[in-house]
C-alpha cells in the first residue's frame, strides 16, 4: 500500500438555497485505500456522494484526483447505487462490457477484463442471462463487477447491501474485499450500518449532523477476515456508535 | 416468561404451493407451531423463503392447500378480526390524514365518530405521533409512517398482531430506533406479536422466541428460546453475539 494520495478533498461545502448541507469537509484518500463513511440518518451522506461523483458541483471547495480537479471526462469515477442498476436489455456479459465500450477501450483489453471479472465472480454460467433472470443478489454482484472492471480512479459505493439479510451481506462484503485486494482499487463506501463499516474499512470517516462535517477519523487496523465478535472489533463499533447515536 | 404459557394460536401441518410455469412449486411445507399468549415471536427466514405466504395464511388472506389453524382452540377459516396486520408496504391511504388512516377500521365497523376518534387518539399517543393527527402520509418520514401502521393495527384491538417485515425499507439507524419503540409499545399494550424479518440481529434483539425457517419452501428449521437474554438487550454483548452467530450459522444462504 502506498502513501501516495489519490484523492484530495478540500473545503467541500454545499448549499441548496439556504439549506446548508455540507460544511468545509477536507480529507485525503490514499491510492488503493478502502474508506467507509458513516453518519446519522439525514446528515447529508447522499449529497456528499453526489459531490464526489460530480453529479452536483460544490458551492465551495474542490475535489482533486492525482492532483487535478476531478473531471468525469478524464477520470474514471464509478458508482454502485443502492438500487439494482443493471441495464435490463443487456446480458450479464454485455453489462460488464458497457462502461469500457463507452470509454472506447481497445477490444482486447475489454475482453481480457471481462473474462477476468467473470472468473473472479464465478459467473461463467450466467454470462448470457438477462438481469431479470437473476436473483437480486446476483444482479448486484454484476453491478459491483462492472464497477471494478472499469479500474476506476475512485469507486463509490452507496449502501449497496442496504436491504439484504446478514448472511448474504457477509458473503457479498467478503466478495468486495476480495475484488478490492485483487484490483487495488480506491474505494469510498457509504453506509448506515456501523458493523459493516468496521468490517470493511481501513479507515472510517464519521460525519456529524447537518450541515455535515467530519467529526472524527477512525483507523481500523484489524487483521482480515475480521470477526464481529472480536473484542477489539466491538470496541471500535461501540465507539463509532456513540459518536453518531441519535436513536 | 415465568407465567404458565398458554397457547393462543396453533398451526397444524400448513402447506401451500403454487403452479409456476406448469410446475407445482411448494412454498410452505408442513409447518406446525404454537404461539403463546402475549409472547413476542419472531419468524426468521432468508429473503423470499415463503415467510409472507405463511403470514398471509394466518391472516386469512390466502387459503392453504393443507393444514388447519386454531385460535384459542377453535378452528378459523379465512380472516378473523382478532388477528391484525402491519404490512411492510404499509398501505396507508394517501388522501387520508394520520387520524383518518388510524380510525379507518373502526369506521368500517360502523363505530360512531366520537368513540372511534377517542380510541384512535389513544394509539396515536402511544406511538408518539401526537400533533401529527392532521398530517398526510407524504408529510411523514419512513419511521413515522411505520408508527401510523402500528397505531392503525392496534386501534382494531386485535389479540394477535402480525408485523410482516415492517422495518425492511428503513435505514439501519432508524431501524434500531423503531425496534426499541416496538418493544416499548408491546410492553405498554401487551399483545401477542408475530414479527417477521430476514434480519438476524433484529430477531435476536426483539424475540422471546425465534422460529427459523428454511429457504423456499418454508419449513420450520429450528426454534430458539431467547429468554436467557435480559431486556434491554445490548447488540454488542457477547451472549447476544453468540446467539446471533449460532442462528446465522444455521441459516440458509439465499443467493
Amino acid at each position: 500500500m502506498s502513501d501516495e494520495h489519490k484523492v484530495k478533498v478540500e473545503n467541500l461545502t454545499k448549499y441548496f438555497g439556504d439549506l446548508h448541507v455540507l460544511d468545509d469537509v477536507s480529507f485525503d484518500i490514499r491510492k488503493g485505500e478502502f474508506l467507509c463513511v458513516v453518519g446519522p440518518t439525514g446528515c447529508g451522506k447522499t449529497t456528499f456522494l453526489n459531490l464526489l461523483t460530480r453529479i452536483y458541483m460544490p458551492t465551495k471547495g474542490e475535489l482533486y484526483i492525482d492532483g487535478e480537479p476531478a473531471d468525469p471526462k478524464k477520470h474514471n469515477l464509478s458508482v454502485v447505487f443502492q438500487e439494482p442498476s443493471a441495464m435490463p436489455w443487456l446480458t450479464v456479459e454485455q453489462n460488464l462490457r458497457f462502461g469500457m465500450e463507452i470509454k472506447k477501450l481497445p477490444k482486447d483489453e475489454i475482453n481480457r477484463r471481462v473474462e477476468n471479472m467473470i472468473k473472479l465472480l464465478g459467473l461463467e454460467d450466467f454470462r448470457d442471462r438477462y438481469p431479470h433472470q437473476l436473483s437480486v443478489s446476483t444482479a448486484q454482484r454484476i453491478i459491483i463487477g462492472r464497477a471494478f472492471a472499469m479500474q476506476p480512479d475512485l469507486l463509490l459505493m452507496d449502501e449497496p447491501y442496504g436491504q439484504m439479510d446478514i448472511k448474504l451481506r457477509f458473503y457479498l462484503e467478503d466478495e468486495v474485499i476480495r475484488l478490492w485486494k485483487e484490483m487495488g482499487t480506491t474505494v469510498v463506501f457509504i453506509t448506515h450500518n456501523i458493523e459493516e463499516a468496521v468490517y470493511l474499512a481501513e479507515r472510517v470517516l464519521i460525519l456529524t449532523n447537518k450541515p455535515a462535517t467530519i467529526r472524527e477519523e477512525v483507523k481500523v487496523d484489524l487483521p482480515r477476515p475480521r470477526k464481529v465478535s472480536d473484542p477489539e472489533f466491538i470496541k471500535i463499533r461501540n465507539h463509532i456508535t456513540e459518536q453518531i447515536k441519535w436513536w | 416468561m415465568d407465567k404458565k404459557k398458554q397457547v393462543i394460536l396453533s398451526l397444524r401441518n400448513i402447506s401451500q404451493s403454487y403452479v409456476i410455469q406448469n410446475e407445482v412449486k411448494p412454498a410452505v411445507e408442513d409447518v406446525s407451531l404454537d404461539v403463546y399468549d402475549n409472547e413476542f415471536l419472531v419468524v426468521l427466514g432468508p429473503g423470499h423463503c415463503g415467510k409472507t405466504v405463511l403470514m398471509n395464511i394466518i391472516a386469512g388472506i390466502e387459503k392453504p392447500i393443507e393444514g388447519k389453524i386454531f385460535l384459542k382452540g377453535e378452528e378459523i377459516l379465512g380472516s378473523d378480526p382478532r388477528i391484525g396486520m402491519v404490512f411492510q408496504s404499509l398501505n396507508l391511504m394517501p388522501w387520508r390524514t394520520v387520524m383518518e388512516n388510524v380510525e379507518f377500521g373502526l369506521e368500517l365497523a360502523g363505530m360512531g365518530k366520537k368513540k372511534r376518534r377517542a380510541i384512535a387518539q389513544k394509539y396515536i399517543d402511544l406511538v408518539k405521533l401526537s400533533g401529527f393527527e392532521n398530517s398526510y402520509p407524504h408529510e411523514l418520514s419512513g419511521g413515522m409512517k411505520q408508527r401510523v401502521g402500528i397505531a392503525r393495527a392496534y386501534t382494531n384491538n386485535p389479540e394477535i398482531l402480525i408485523m410482516d417485515e415492517p422495518f425492511g425499507a428503513l435505514d439501519a439507524q432508524t431501524r434500531y430506533a423503531m425496534e426499541e419503540e416496538v418493544l416499548r409499545i408491546w410492553k405498554e399494550e401487551k399483545r401477542t406479536v408475530i414479527f417477521v424479518t430476514n434480519n438476524i440481529e433484529e430477531a435476536v434483539f426483539l424475540a422471546d422466541r425465534v422460529i427459523l425457517l428454511s429457504n423456499f419452501p418454508a419449513k420450520v428449521k429450528q426454534v430458539y428460546d431467547l429468554s436467557p437474554l435480559v431486556r434491554p438487550r445490548d447488540l454488542m454483548d457477547p451472549e447476544f453475539l453468540r446467539f446471533r452467530t449460532e442462528i446465522s450459522d444455521n441459516t440458509d444462504l439465499a443467493l
